[in-house]
């Protein structure tokens, strides 16, 4: 099986859409003859044409809002917010409009449009270029909101996010595109919208998390279970609307030791629903209070080296938390 | 010029291109939102519904607009004012009264949106919401689609002047004005965003501002519907030859309050608003039916008789008509299996 990196299971994922379906389509800002500010759209325009690999005016709420009026037309858009972090003047079109074109028709309409926006740091973007905005869309009903870890999920779930028929937002990692590479076969697939996925299986700790941050939660298992013998069990949310609750509470009761991590900042962030979503099911199978490990309560990540550093999660972070927690 | 030398004057309607039988029905589908209009601000006063928000003498520019469209497809993105054009699509007053009455069988939202938030996949018309402007961009992107799959559609939009400083309408013009798409802005410039009025809004005429994105910007007066079916056929041609949008202002004046809510006599004079309804389009094309001879006291009362009686029977209908019931008031965030 060809081992692909997880930008080339984006761009792929919608290459074949496009192949597959004429209604497909991506637009954005410099997503046409450059492919992309990091290069994800490469090669569509040569292929699909100036149209269907649309450079749009640099007006976030305008790709949006274009973006929903074509598919409610019938149209399979895909649009691309150069980064999360410029996608918030967007935000009315998205949760005004989007989340419930067809709550508020009693289902007369519908708005299948995938929105894809870059999260997270460590590229040195400081406040404006790193900025992890899942909150502020989570909670929205109407939305989807797929955050995926793996090149493997990033093509399958883009995949499910074009062929659904409601708005999805696809939170893609700016630092996973060239450094996570993993096995993506040729055949067309899709990863289901709403379904979690353990990564790793074991009996003394749970980690919970979504994108960027399982990698390090990987890493420090592997370093845990040869050094101190305690083997962890790592949930993928892969969807973070809806959340998999039978799935978190399903690895959540496996040990009764819970850790959730993100990236996001801590206050209000999915990893806070979470929680609350295995209090109210499963408190008296716990073992441990439940914890969180995210971004710190700052409004985003300073870029210098040092401050960047100190905000993100890293393998030793991760380590030292699952470490106090299989100890608890 | 005849061949004997006299001159027979054609009517101004049938140099447009439009039969008697048409400028009577838009005539009659104005008068039909008028009294729509009067009973739902009547309905207000007496507590039967909550709410309601008037299209009052907007409704010789909608009619006249609407005549200009291809019901069959053209797309429609209406504002909360649009009654007479949403009436001369084909929605019905019953269909009206339903919304009106938030009840299950409003085709608009099923009962869950205020009054005035129209949307019918069966009449081409797109759901819309309260927050302004945002429909521009939906227009922008239905004119896309219709680019895209080398469709005869023409995407019509409209809004209030106090929209045309939403950044979406900025955003919205400047797409389709870049990319030549086939869309129709509408602004339906009554004068008064609330409470606030235009010279406090805008500092230059709002049709200027299409300039700037590179396609013409007409102003219209909103009183006289054949002159407004004229420049919006001519938009609508322009759009079909690819030759991109047209933005239309629409001179008019809002003769009731903002909406049921408001008490807009703390912000305008009596007299400013007399002074405006002695302009009113609609005895105006009356007058202009009668002198061609299309039109006469009789038929009038006999209209004034029909459209009443089809109101109070739509009333009537509508407020005896279910609620959507509390199984149904949460479905549809998502698609369900059926819609799959």
């Amino acid at each position: 099986m060809p081992v692909l990196e997880y930008i080339e299971a984006i761009r792929l994922a919608m290459k074949e859409e496009m192949e597959r379906d004429s209604t497909v389509f991506v637009l954005g800002e410099d997503v046409g003859v450059k492919g992309g500010v990091f290069g994800a759209t490469k090669g569509l325009l040569e292929l699909f044409g100036e149209y269907r690999a649309l450079d749009t005016p640099l007006a976030e709420s305008a790709i949006a809002g274009v973006a929903i009026g074509a598919a409610m037309a019938g149209m399979k858009p895909i649009a691309e917010m150069q980064y999360a972090d410029f996608m918030l003047p967007a935000t009315n079109q998205i949760i005004n409009e989007a989340a419930k074109i067809r709550y508020r028709s009693n289902n007369d309409w519908h708005c299948p449009v995938v929105i894809r926006a870059p999260i997270g740091g460590g590229v040195f973007g400081g406040p404006y270029h790193s900025q992890c905005p899942e909150s502020v869309f989570f909670g929205t009903p109407g939305l989807k909101i797929v955050a995926p870890a793996t090149a493997y999920d990033a093509k399958g779930l883009l995949k499910a996010a074009i062929r659904d028929p409601d708005p999805v937002l696809y939170f893609e990692h700016k630092k996973c595109y060239r450094l996570i590479a993993d096995e993506v076969p040729d055949e067309d697939y899709i990863v289901p919208i709403g379904k979690s996925r353990v990564m790793r299986e074991g009996d003394d700790i749970t980690v919970i998390g979504y994108s960027m941050p399982l990698h390090f939660a990987m890493q420090a298992a592997e370093e845990l279970s040869r050094e101190e013998g305690i083997e962890a069990h790592i949930l993928d949310l892969r969807t973070l609307q809806p959340l998999d609750k039978e799935g978190i509470l399903e690895a959540a009761a496996k040990t009764g030791k819970v850790l959730i991590i993100h990236e996001d900042n801590k206050t209000g962030g999915v990893g806070a629903e979470v929680a609350a979503i295995i209090a109210e099911e499963l408190m008296f199978d716990l073992d441990a209070p439940i914890r969180r490990l995210c971004g710190p309560d700052v409004p985003a990540m300073p870029i210098n080296p040092p401050g960047e550093k100190h905000f993100l999660l890293n393998k030793e972070k991760l380590k030292a938390a699952m470490l106090e927690l299989a100890r608890f | 010029m005849t061949k004997s030398g006299t001159v027979r004057r054609q009517s101004r309607h049938a140099a447009l291109g439009l039969t008697d039988e048409q400028v009577i029905a838009m005539y009659e589908t104005m008068q039909l939102a008028r009294r729509y209009d009067e009973r739902s601000l009547l309905l207000q006063r007496a507590g039967k519904i909550n709410f309601h928000i008037s299209g009052i003498n907007h409704e010789p520019a909608q009619v006249g607009m609407a005549y200009a469209m291809d019901p069959e497809r053209d797309w429609f993105l209406p504002y909360y004012r649009d009654y007479a054009f949403v009436l001369a699509l084909g929605m019905t007053v019953k269909e009206l009264m339903l919304c009106l009455f938030n009840k299950a069988e409003d085709p608009n939202s099923g009962g869950r949106q205020m009054p005035g938030h129209f949307g019918c996949r069966r009449l081409r018309i797109v759901t819309g919401s309260s927050p302004v402007t945002t429909q521009v961009p939906h227009a922008v992107g239905f004119a896309l689609a219709a680019k895209m799959r080398g469709e005869p559609s023409v995407a019509y939009v409209s809004f209030g002047d106090g929209s045309s400083n939403q950044g979406d309408f900025h955003e919205g013009l400047n797409f389709a004005g870049v990319h030549k798409l086939p869309v129709i802005f509408v602004c339906q410039n009554n004068q008064y965003a609330i409470s606030v009025p235009l010279s406090k809004q805008v500092a230059a005429p709002i049709a200027s501002r299409a300039a700037g994105y590179g396609f013409p910007g007409i102003q219209v007066d909103g009183s006289d519907p054949l002159e407004v079916y004229r420049v919006m056929k001519e938009a609508r041609e322009r759009a079909l030859a690819g030759e991109g949008p047209t933005l239309i202002e629409v001179l008019t004046y809002r003769l009731s309050p903002h909406s049921t809510s408001d008490n807009d006599l703390a912000y305008r004079t009596k007299e400013e608003v007399e002074y405006y309804k002695a302009r009113d389009g609609i005895p105006a094309f009356r007058r202009y039916l009668t002198e061609l001879g299309l039109w006469s006291d009789e038929r009038e009362e006999e209209l004034a008789r029909r459209q009443w009686a089809m109101i109070d029977e739509a009333t009537e209908y509508a407020e005896k008509a279910p609620y959507q019931s509390l199984d149904e008031a949460f479905r549809y965030v998502y698609a369900e299996e059926e819609d799959r």
